[in-house]
C-alpha cells in the first residue's frame, strides 16, 4: 500500500507513531494555542485597560502615510541624518503600497553605509572591514573558500585592468 | 555597554554604545544573559530590508535579568530573569485583543505591515536587538515571562521566536491525523515545525533542504524523512511521486526570501533585487501541495512583491496561511511540552560564542560553517554557560 495512503489511513491504529516522543498531544484543535486565530478575550495575564499613553517625541521619527501620527510605542534608535535621512524623508512621503517607497529606503540604506565609513575615518577610526566580515572564523573554518574568493577577485581585478590599460593605450 | 553595531551588508563590528534609557512609563532595561542570532537576522546582515540603518543593533531572541523598570510598570520587578518575546506588543489594540500580537498596531510607526520587532530595522520599529549588554523592552507589563524556575536558560532563548515560530508553522498548516507535511529547510525553524507537525498528529513528516548536515540532524532530533533537492531534478515531481501522484497535505516554507534552489529565482530575486527574494520555495509550496491542500508560510520576504504562481493555487483551491509568530500565546502550552519532555529545543545549539566575536558568529552562520546550526551569544556581563571561541 502506498505510504501517502497508509500514512492517513494509520489514523486508526496510533501504535506505528509510539516512537514519535508526544505524538498527537495537540491533535485536539482545543489544545492548540493559535487556535481560532482570533480569539477574544485575549488570554494575557494581565490584560491593559487601556491603550498606551504617547511616547514622548524627543527625535525625528518618520510614520507611515497610512498612519495619521506616530504611534504610541516606537523605536528611537538611529535617527535619520545625512543625505541618506533625506532620502528616508522623502521615501515616507509615499505609501508602503508604492514600490518607489521601499526603493528609495534601500537606496537610502546603501548611502548610509557610505556615511558609515565617512563617519568612521572622520573620528579617526579605519574600519576593519575584513574582521566586520568575519575574516577570522572564514580563515578557520573555510581557509580554501577564502583562497578561492581571493583568487576569482584577483583574476576579475587584474583583467578589468588590463582592459582598461589596453583602452588607454589605443585611445 | 557593548552592543552589536551593523556597518553595511556583510559589516557588523561590537563596540561601545549609550547604554538605553527609560523612553516610557512602562518600559523595562533588561540585562542581556543569552541573544541568539536568528536566520532573519541574516537578511538584514546581507541588506536585503529596506530602512536597516548603519549604527542599528540586531538582536530579536534574547533572555536577561530586569534592571530597572519604568513608574507605571507592576507585573515585573528588578531581579526577574524574563525571556522576552521578539514581538513588540501593546496588549490592548484591535489586534492585540484578538491575540495577534505580531501585527500590534501601536509599536510601529514606520510600517503599518508588521508589529514592532527587537532590533529589526526601521521598517520594524527602530527598535535597538538584544545583541548587547543591555536593551530597552518597552510595553514591559505585557511582553516579557519570567522564566519558570526549572527551564533551562538555553530553552528560553529558544522560546522567543524560534520554537515558537516551528510551531506556528505547523500549526497555521491546519495538520489532522495521518497529513502528510513537508517542510522546506533544515534550519531551526523548519527543525521546530518537523518537532511540531508530529505533535499536531501528523502521519508522516518530510524535510528538504541541501544542506546534508542539517538534514541528517533533523533527521535524527525530529524522526523524519529528508530529502537534498540537490539530487532531484524537479521537486513538485520528486514530492508527487513520494505522496502516490496526490501531492502533500500541508507544505511550509521556513526558508524565506533567501531560498537556493532556482536559478531564475537567486538571479532575479537575489542578485538584481527585480523582486523581494527568491520565491523558490513558495514556488515548490504550490506545486507540490494537493489540490485542497494548506500552504504554510513563516519564512520572511521583503516588502515589495514576488512572482508566484497564484494561477496554481487558485485552480488547486489551496488554503494559504502566513504570518509573524505572536510568541506570548503560545507560550504556556510550549513550556508545558518542554516540561513534559516532548520537546527538548536546545539540542539545536550548535555553537555558543561571546558577544564580542559577533562579527565571526554572523559570517559562521551566513556561510554555513563548521555545521552551525543555532549561534548563542553571550555578553560579558552574563554568566557565560560554555563560551565557544569562534
Amino acid at each position: 500500500m502506498d505510504q501517502a495512503v497508509q500514512a492517513k489511513q494509520g489514523g486508526n491504529d496510533r501504535s506505528r507513531y509510539a516512537h514519535i516522543q508526544g505524538w498527537g498531544a495537540d491533535l485536539d484543535h482545543r489544545n492548540r494555542p493559535a487556535y481560532p486565530m482570533e480569539r477574544m478575550p485575549a488570554r494575557l495575564e494581565h490584560p491593559p485597560q487601556h491603550e498606551p499613553e504617547q511616547q514622548q517625541i524627543t527625535t525625528t521619527v518618520f510614520h507611515s502615510t497610512e498612519r495619521p501620527r506616530i504611534t504610541p510605542i516606537f523605536g528611537s534608535t538611529v535617527p535619520p541624518q545625512g543625505l541618506s535621512g533625506r532620502l528616508r524623508a522623502w521615501a515616507f512621503k509615499y505609501s508602503e503600497n508604492n514600490v518607489f517607497h521601499w526603493l528609495l529606503l534601500l537606496l537610502a540604506d546603501r548611502i548610509n553605509m557610505m556615511e558609515g565609513i565617512g563617519d568612521d575615518l572622520r573620528s579617526g577610526h579605519v574600519p576593519n572591514v575584513l574582521g566586520e566580515m568575519g575574516i577570522k572564523a572564514e580563515l578557520k573554518h573555510n581557509p580554501a573558500g577564502f583562497a578561492r574568493k581571493v583568487a576569482i577577485t584577483s583574476a576579475v581585478v587584474g583583467v578589468a585592468c588590463f582592459l582598461i590599460a589596453r583602452n588607454r593605450r589605443r585611445g | 555597554m557593548l552592543a552589536m553595531n551593523y556597518r553595511g551588508p556583510y559589516r557588523v563590528r561590537v563596540q561601545q554604545k549609550p547604554e538605553p534609557r527609560i523612553e516610557h512609563p512602562n518600559d523595562a532595561i533588561v540585562r542581556v544573559t543569552r541573544a541568539c542570532i536568528c536566520g532573519s537576522d541574516l537578511h538584514l546582515y546581507h541588506g536585503l530590508v529596506p530602512d536597516t540603518r548603519v549604527g542599528s543593533t540586531f538582536g530579536h531572541e534574547f533572555i536577561g535579568v530586569v534592571e530597572e523598570i519604568g513608574p507605571s510598570v507592576q507585573n515585573l520587578k528588578v531581579g526577574d530573569h524574563v525571556l522576552v518575546p521578539f514581538n513588540i506588543f501593546c496588549g490592548a489594540c484591535y489586534f492585540c485583543q484578538r491575540e495577534l500580537y505580531s501585527n500590534c498596531h501601536n509599536t510601529n510607526a514606520e510600517a503599518t505591515a508588521v508589529g514592532g520587532i527587537y532590533g529589526y530595522s526601521h521598517t520594524a520599529g527602530g527598535y535597538d536587538g538584544g545583541q548587547a549588554e543591555y536593551v530597552r523592552v518597552p510595553m514591559a507589563d505585557v511582553g516579557p515571562t519570567v522564566i519558570p524556575p526549572d527551564l533551562d536558560h538555553d530553552d528560553a532563548v529558544l522560546l522567543t521566536d524560534a520554537l515558537p515560530t516551528g510551531y506556528q508553522a505547523a500549526e497555521m498548516g491546519d495538520i489532522d491525523e495521518g497529513d502528510t507535511v513537508v517542510i522546506f529547510g533544515a534550519g531551526p525553524i523548519g527543525i521546530f515545525a518537523a518537532k511540531s507537525a508530529w505533535l499536531l498528529g501528523a502521519g508522516r513528516v518530510i524535510v528538504v533542504d541541501h544542506l546534508e548536515y542539517r538534514l541528517q540532524f533533523v533527521k535524527t532530533y525530529a524522526q523524519c524523512e529528508v530529502v537534498n533537492f540537490k539530487d532531484v531534478r524537479d521537486m513538485a515531481i520528486h514530492i508527487k511521486k513520494m505522496t502516490d501522484g496526490l501531492g502533500a497535505d500541508v507544505c511550509i516554507d521556513c526558508v524565506g526570501c533567501e531560498a537556493v534552489g532556482n536559478v531564475m529565482q537567486s538571479i532575479t530575486g537575489r542578485y538584481l533585487k527585480l523582486q523581494a527574494g527568491a520565491a523558490t520555495v513558495l514556488h515548490w509550496c504550490i506545486n507540490s501541495v494537493r489540490k485542497g491542500g494548506t500552504v504554510s508560510i513563516v519564512g520572511v520576504y521583503g516588502p515589495t512583491f514576488n512572482a508566484i504562481p497564484i494561477g496554481n493555487a487558485i485552480n488547486k483551491g489551496l488554503t494559504l496561511r502566513m504570518n509573524q509568530a505572536s510568541v506570548k500565546r503560545h507560550l504556556p502550552r510550549l513550556i508545558e511540552h518542554i516540561q513534559a519532555g516532548r520537546i527538548d529545543p536546545k539540542q539545536i545549539i550548535t555553537h555558543r560564542v561571546p558577544l564580542e566575536e559577533a562579527a565571526d558568529a554572523y559570517h559562521l552562520f551566513s556561510s554555513k560553517l563548521d555545521n552551525c546550526i543555532k549561534t548563542v551569544l553571550i555578553p560579558p556581563k552574563a554568566v557565560p554557560r560554555m563560551a565557544v571561541e569562534v
